[in-house]
């Protein structure tokens, strides 16, 4: 089940298009990596999400129903990319007040910031006030406070910058527990190994448009270039190793990666191996890396809009 | 509806608590209570003994000088001045006034002698002692009666009426509660106002505008700062109010009626029968003044103008940036008109129904200060109903446009970081699609 669907979603500003013609739909409980460089409409796409902008053209549907940012932003939590606390605020009553204006009644509010609090180990923060506390203490204040209300739909801007390692970790944890309590979360980023490890579906905008959208596995699997990487227990003089089914690409100690030919198949290169009683070791498929993907297609669509756009003068 | 009470408690309460506020709220009554103990104060202590020799060699001032406000006179014959000018301070006087034989027809030759200036207050009432004295023996010499003289003074008062009522009126009281409450408003206007235009760039430069805007509507988040911060300013003033009240109760505990009346009246005293006419005229001028008009009038106006400022500093304050420097600019548009009100507020107090003071009453940017000047003179003697109930209308109006207005470049403003925002662009947005 979908509990996000959004479809031919448009947003103009004065000088350009910021989401142009966007569609994509999100799982019940899936782990949603929305990727794009800096500039791509990430920001104003999450911000249509969340009923903070209304789309100038397209639908959002919100479990089901055409999305209603007054009564359903008590299901969202959403920590945008630029965000913060009120300095002078008391830990404890900051978090309580995010809470109560997501709807939560105060005494179960009460409950749950004692829950979150013993759970991340800040009890002694409760009367302390947000500017006495270090960034990345910040930083938890605020996954705690964005989480509290129990949302259905999870929304975190680069979740994890300004954090250090362990507490990256720590946040990198609860975002998989929540996942697995059925919370859906769209994860926003432009750190790519991040989403490789954490995300089972991604979407890649560049400049309002979408690229890209699917699993991760998916992706993978369709942008890779039959390339593997075979361990040998002795390196072959170079005159073994002519052949119509895969060409060296890179050599190794002990390995060689090579690219398969079209028409071959994994056994074929085996067998080459094989028959001249060179020992295999290891024998892996090299799946491209997200990062790779994002490049090459980010890439491929500025030069195909370049082009287009010199076209005229040839 | 819940949410926005729920903002305007937090405005409220994180203000109430902090330090500052405590600190206004008692020191502003203080200071108002120092005002008027003090000068009492000085008054009374001022009673230490001041000697003043006086060498009278014209014979015509021997023991006519009033002694009065800590200051008297000691006659001395045959002195030598020269030595006296010398040893007056060892002999325990503070001054030494020296009246030479002189000409009645030309006197001069007159002096005092100190150690540094004398006080302003000695040296006029001396002057006007010697020339009264001098006065009085000429009225004597050319045969003029002093009760004669006093019989033909004259010290009529007309009595101002409001023609319509027959009410009796008085302009000067009017004068004082106009201007008094028109520069009430002036204050409340720059003061509130920039408190709120403070507390919407707090929310953005510390980024948590975002993460509110996510649960609340903008206008919600702005409108709930605009009404808390009312509600602190109401509740600062209901305190100093009782404060004030209590203070001036309890001012007769510190200082002793005798004092209060020396302050008050300097050395004249007055005659029960005239200290009864000053109460009666006193309570005369107070009620001739409309209370239960203005009063309400008042509230109004305040809150009116209140919202409409406010409103428009909640937008310049979602402009903000990092840069403070660029906030002093984008206020200016706003402040301007507010310094224009007071401005026009000062004329209408002088003349109040010139047509500056009319329309300054009327049009919202200015109204609330103008039309608290005019109210005062009477309604409808000075305001025609007409002219109240247009700038009411306008007033409202007016508040509901700004904040509009306000509300849709606030919206935009206040998500818009690391980039100079000017003011032409950011009345585009008011016109924008959301």
């Amino acid at each position: 089940m979908n509990l996000l669907e959004v479809k031919h979603l448009k947003k103009h500003y004065a000088t350009h298009k910021a989401v142009d013609d966007v569609s994509f739909d999100i799982q019940q409980g899936s782990i949603f990596g929305l990727l794009g460089p800096n500039g791509a409409g990430k920001t104003t796409l999450l911000r249509m999400i969340t009923g903070i902008f209304y789309p100038d053209e397209g639908q959002i549907l919100f479990n089901g129903k055409k999305f209603d940012p007054e009564n359903d932003v008590r299901h969202i939590g959403y920590m945008p990319e630029e965000r913060g606390l009120y300095k002078k605020m008391m830990v404890g009553e900051q978090t309580l007040y995010l809470a109560q204006l997501k709807g939560v009644p105060k005494k179960e509010a009460v409950e749950k910031i004692k829950y979150w609090f013993d759970k991340f180990d800040i009890n002694s923060w409760y009367n302390k006030r947000i500017d006495e506390l270090s960034k990345g203490m910040q930083q938890k204040v605020q996954f705690i406070s964005t989480i509290l209300h129990q949302p259905k739909l999870l929304i975190l801007d680069e979740p994890f910058s300004g954090l250090d390692p362990i507490n990256s970790n720590l946040i990198k944890q609860e975002i998989f527990h929540l996942s697995q309590q059925g919370t859906t979360i769209i994860f926003s980023t432009h750190r790519m190994e991040q989403v490789e490890e954490i995300c089972d579906h991604i979407l890649l905008i560049n400049k309002g448009h979408k690229i890209l959208d699917g699993s991760v596995k998916q992706i993978q699997q369709d942008f890779k270039q039959g390339l593997f990487k075979i361990g040998l227990g002795t390196m072959p003089n170079p005159a073994q190793m002519a052949t119509y089914h895969f060409t060296i690409v890179q050599t190794h100690d002990k390995a060689f990666t090579v690219k398969m030919n079209e028409d071959s198949t994994t056994n074929d290169i085996l067998l080459h191996f094989i028959r001249q009683d060179i020992p295999v070791t290891y024998f892996e498929e090299i799946l491209p890396s997200i990062n790779e993907v994002f490049i090459t297609q980010v890439q491929q669509t500025e030069n195909s809009r370049n082009n287009v756009a010199a076209a005229p003068l040839t | 509806m819940e949410k926005i009470w729920l903002i305007i408690k937090r405005e409220f309460i994180t203000r109430v608590r902090k330090k500052s506020f405590l600190v206004t709220t008692l020191l502003v009554p203080l200071a108002f209570a120092a005002m008027i103990i003090v000068p009492i104060l000085l008054a009374t202590s001022s009673s230490e003994h001041k000697l003043i020799a006086v060498v009278d060699n014209s014979q015509l001032f021997e023991n006519k000088f009033p002694d009065s406000k800590g200051v008297y006179f000691k006659y001395l014959h045959q002195q030598n001045i020269d030595s006296l000018k010398q040893h007056y301070e060892e002999l325990g006087y503070e001054g030494v006034l020296y009246i030479p034989e002189f000409d009645i027809n030309r006197p001069s030759g007159f002096e005092f002698y100190s150690s540094g200036q004398a006080s302003v207050t000695m040296e006029s009432s001396i002057n006007s002692d010697i020339n009264s004295i001098i006065e009085k023996k000429r009225m004597e010499l050319q045969g003029i009666d002093q009760s004669k003289l006093d019989g033909i003074k004259s010290d009529v008062e007309v009595t101002f009426k409001n023609g319509k009522e027959g009410k009796k009126g008085s302009s000067w009281v009017a004068y004082g509660v106009g201007y008094a409450s028109g520069f009430i408003i002036y204050f409340i206007l720059l003061l509130f106002g920039t408190s709120v235009m403070r507390g919407v760039m707090e929310e953005k430069v510390s980024r948590i505008a975002e993460v509110m805007i996510s649960s609340v509507k903008p206008f919600q988040l702005m409108m709930g700062k605009i009404i808390g911060i009312a509600a602190v300013g109401l509740l600062q003033f209901l305190i100093w109010g009782v404060l004030i009240t209590a203070i001036y109760s309890l001012i007769p505990l510190f200082v002793s009626p005798e004092s209060m009346q020396a302050a008050a009246q300097g050395s004249q005293a007055m005659s029960q029968s005239e200290q009864a006419e000053v109460v009666r005229r006193i309570s005369e001028v107070v009620g001739s003044i409309q209370w239960s008009l203005l009063l309400p009038c008042f509230v109004l106006y305040f809150l009116g103008g209140y919202l409409f400022y406010s409103s428009l500093y909640a937008a310049i304050g979602s402009l903000a940036n990092e840069d403070a420097a660029d906030i002093q600019q984008l206020t200016i548009p706003v402040t301007v008109p507010i310094i224009i009100g007071i401005m026009i507020m000062m004329k209408a107090v002088h003349d109040p129904t010139s047509s500056l003071a009319v329309w300054g009453s009327i049009i919202p940017f200015t109204s609330p200060m103008v039309m608290m000047a005019r109210l005062p003179y009477g309604v409808p003697g000075t305001v025609p109903y007409w002219q109240l109930g247009l700038s009411f209308v306008f007033l409202i109006g007016g508040f509901m446009t700004t904040t509009w207005a306000a509300g849709r470049i606030y919206r935009t403003g206040i998500l818009m970081y690391g980039k100079k925002i000017t003011l032409k662009e950011a009345m585009k947005w008011v016109v924008r699609k959301p």
